[in-house]
């Protein structure tokens, strides 16, 4: 009788529960396709023929390809853009994996303000420390030039770093560099040799992160960037001004990068999940 | 063996950390610290509080500020809903969902914003994908005006900020220990109270992480709202931005900014504290 009750309850139980998967599984795949629906729809608008967007396109063809590759300006930006991602990564995975130990390793008084200084500059809006640095780089008459650039970019970069290589440190045993310098090696060889290897996934993760987040940055290139654009600037102006059917093109190039770029960061990095 | 263990050197691994963080340290204390202040001593230049003043006593700048309060409450109320169910998925999901469910968000995640938000321009416009869909299959006869306002805003934000709600809440749910759960059950609670009482108290602190992060992401932001919003849609980023390029007003600029500023850091400091409430 008992036996009867309870397995009555437990089998309206599992009912109930299974309508909730289904819901819980249906609401799931819904916001999946409004998270990939924008990234999918510039494909076909990428191969279009037709001079200006439309959807379906008439017909396929390469030209909008061909439009970006051949058109110097395009080439131009792009290839400061990667200029400035890759200085903004050298310096910003070196000062942040710096700052990263300095928290992690020490013991002294106002690390924390440290620890919080070293975040702020994601917390900051971008258009705000736009407005402040460009104060700065015109006294320093470093508007204009893409060196300004990566150095305010680095600035940005920095927190992405250090909050994924502290993470890093963070799980790693003290106990085996001490070992390295026991047996006689100075503490830069026992870092160099035992603490980044084993810390190396985290660092190649954040180098990804800073790479990305300059390579994407439009608001402190377009004040700092003179007439010299950045491929965001140039995007920007592109979807502002017309609605050409090259940015789609250049669209459905980022996205690859992007796709190439994770699936590097899920081989050799510490997972992309740490990215935030 | 020439290096006798005393050698290893407690001094030096006090003043390493130290000495370690100096070059960073200064680095952002040149570049980021310092143009800051200058930022603040703009905003006051002439010793008054002239450009203050003309922010908060202009109705129409009031309204900006109030405008972009309101979407950045709406994108995280909308990102919340949307971002729960989603990380509860992932988080009782099989090994080979969890990796593809991952993609899924990572994917947009790491695309850049110009990209998707040009993408939103070609779904959302009055010949839009979405338009030509709803007026085939009849919903509408008419296009449906999702682009240039606040409407389109709201659906580019929530789509670049909803990975950043999903990820705290996603690593929150790991956490909870399942036997509390089994526990509560094996006691009598309902489902609905197991989640009610148990689960969802257990997952608060990685809500109101992804509620700070979205809230004081949308404040700032710029890109989406200048293209989606097609100059209909005001908030703080682009009215600073019009100030700047537009009109030159740079001290005003920047009391706009610091006011943007403060704000932003207040709202951390009050998501902070009712984070630390709910968990303590």
């Amino acid at each position: 009788m008992t036996a009867g009750v309870s397995h009555a309850r437990s089998s309206r139980r599992s009912r109930s529960r299974s309508l909730w998967t289904i819901a819980l599984r249906i609401q799931t795949a819904l916001v999946f396709a409004f998270l990939m629906l924008p990234l999918l729809i510039v494909f076909p608008i990428s191969f279009s023929s037709s001079s200006y967007l439309r959807f379906p396109p008439p017909g396929l063809s390469l030209r909008w390809y061909q439009a970006y590759l051949h058109d110097p300006v395009w080439i131009d930006a792009t290839l400061r853009s990667l200029k400035i991602a890759t200085v903004t990564t050298a310096l910003a995975t070196l000062l942040g994996t710096l700052l990263a130990f300095s928290i992690v390793r020490g013991r002294y008084w106002g690390r924390d303000a440290v620890n919080q200084l070293a975040a702020l500059p994601i917390i900051v809006p971008t258009i705000v420390y736009s407005i402040a640095v460009y104060g700065l780089f015109s006294q320093l008459k470093l508007i204009g030039l893409w060196q300004g650039i990566a150095l305010a970019h680095t600035v940005y970069a920095i927190p992405f770093v250090t909050i994924v290589v502290t993470a890093g440190l963070r799980t790693f045993d003290i106990a085996q560099e001490q070992a390295a310098m026991g047996l006689g090696a100075s503490r830069l060889t026992a870092v160099r040799r035992v603490t980044l290897p084993q810390i190396r996934p985290s660092l190649v993760s954040a180098a990804f992160l800073a790479f990305i987040a300059s390579f994407d940055e439009l608001v402190i290139a377009m004040f700092l960037g003179g007439s010299n654009m950045t491929l965001p600037k140039k995007m920007f102006d592109n979807i502002l001004l017309e609605i050409d059917p090259t940015i789609a093109a250049v669209s459905v190039l980022k996205i690859a990068l992007v796709s190439l770029i994770l699936l590097l960061a899920t081989r050799f990095g510490a997972g992309a999940r740490f990215s935030v | 063996m020439d290096r006798p263990a005393w050698r290893v050197p407690v001094l030096r691994g006090e003043q390493g950390p130290v000495l370690v963080g100096l070059l960073p340290l200064l680095f952002l204390a040149f570049l980021f610290l310092l143009p800051v202040i200058r930022l603040l001593l703009l905003s006051v230049e002439g010793g008054t509080l002239a450009h203050f003043e003309k922010a908060v006593s202009g109705e129409l700048y009031v309204q900006v500020f109030f405008e972009t309060f309101k979407i950045a409450t709406i994108v995280t109320a909308v990102s919340l809903l949307l971002a729960y169910p989603v990380a509860y998925f992932l988080a009782t999901a099989s090994p080979r969902w969890v990796l593809i469910g991952l993609v899924f968000l990572m994917l947009p995640f790491w695309t850049s914003i110009l990209v998707r938000t040009y993408a939103w321009m070609i779904l959302l416009g009055r010949n839009g994908v979405l338009n030509q869909i709803l007026i085939a299959l009849g919903f509408v006869t008419e296009p449906v005006t999702l682009l240039y306002n606040v409407t389109g805003v709201l659906i580019g934000m929530v789509h670049v900020l909803l990975p950043y709600m999903v990820f705290p809440i996603y690593s929150a749910m790991l956490r909870v220990d399942r036997d509390l759960m089994l526990a509560a059950e094996g006691l009598g609670a309902s489902g609905w109270q197991v989640f009610w009482r148990v689960f969802l108290p257990l997952t608060m602190p990685g809500v109101m992480a992804g509620t700070a992060l979205v809230f004081i992401l949308s404040l700032g932001f710029y890109i989406t709202p200048a293209l989606l919003g097609g100059g209909r849609v005001i908030m703080i980023a682009v009215l600073i931005e019009q100030q700047v390029r537009q009109f030159l007003e740079w001290g005003f600029a920047s009391a706009l900014s610091i006011l943007l500023l403060i704000a932003t850091l207040l709202a951390l400091l009050a998501l902070n504290r009712m984070g630390w409430r709910r968990s303590a």
